[in-house]
């Protein structure tokens, strides 16, 4: 396959999530938006990785699996204190940093 | 190849726009599922076969997992969970403007990039045979990437540390 439909198909993951960030009100979806962006961006990594023929690319993708499974345990505890403080986790709710 | 391709690629896309269109947190993370398979099914068309597994194993087995224990502590005991979906989000009409907007924008740059600037062909012949295998891949990360991979295990015990001060229970309050 031309490495170019492996790198659409990343694009149009990565367009998705960015539209479920902006468009969704629940933070658990928006995480999952960008859980989703995320693995839009490994395979581009993955994509040039075998087009290049090195390793780097691959090796980055196991450092970015590892940095968003910390980030999802992070950010779903944050949620998770939020809800038991305010009893609601709707985003247009929580304007606690709001000016 | 080219239909498994072709197959994956339409799951990852589908069910990635149903992971956004979903009114329930359960299907949206279901639907994510799906689509961490489909590309796990890309990876491994590209000779990514430890990736792949990682990709099922740490997202769609340990992190969706997560997800879902958290949805479903959110959401106990409510008959009505179903979030506002964007064509209807009450008095945001500018969010819905905003986020077509957007998509339409990145979409029509990536179409442009695509047309003009990415004619690639496809990914030539290995010359090395056993590229990605778990054998070369285990090489390198542990003698010239060995350093970022130790690194990883300090973020993941800040992130142990984060989690549980976080979520313990504040005693004088």
């Amino acid at each position: 396959m031309p490495i170019t439909d492996y790198l659409m198909v990343s694009g149009i993951l990565f367009v998705i999530g960015t539209v479920g960030v902006v468009v969704r009100r629940n933070p658990l979806l928006m995480f999952m938006s960008v859980e989703l962006m995320w693995n839009a961006v490994n395979l581009t990594f993955i994509t040039f990785a075998r087009a290049l023929q090195g390793l780097a690319g691959q090796v980055f993708v196991f450092l970015v699996v590892t940095v968003a499974a910390a980030e999802v345990a992070i950010g779903l505890a944050i949620i998770v204190m939020v809800f038991r403080n305010r009893k609601t986790v709707d985003v247009d709710e929580i304007h606690l940093m709001k000016g | 190849m080219a239909v498994v391709f072709w197959l994956a690629a339409a799951a990852a896309v589908i069910l990635g726009i149903g992971v956004v269109v979903a009114p329930h947190p359960i299907h949206s993370a279901v639907a994510l599922v799906g689509t961490l398979f489909a590309l796990a099914a890309l990876f491994l068309l590209q000779d990514a076969e430890f990736l792949a597994v990682v990709e099922v194993l740490v997202y769609a087995g340990a992190v969706m997992v997560l997800f879902l224990f958290v949805i479903t502590l959110l959401t106990a005991g409510k008959e009505d969970v179903r979030d506002r979906l964007f064509w209807q989000s009450g008095g945001l009409p500018y969010q819905v403007a905003l986020g077509g907007g957007l998509g339409v924008l990145l979409l029509a740059l990536l179409a442009d990039l695509f047309v003009r600037v990415l004619p690639i062909g496809p990914s030539p012949a290995l010359t090395a045979p056993g590229w990605g295998s778990i054998k070369a891949f285990g090489q390198a990360l542990f003698t010239r990437y060995l350093f970022p991979f130790e690194m990883t295990a300090v973020l993941l015990l800040v992130a142990v540390i984060g989690v549980v001060v976080l979520s313990r229970e504040r005693a004088s309050k």
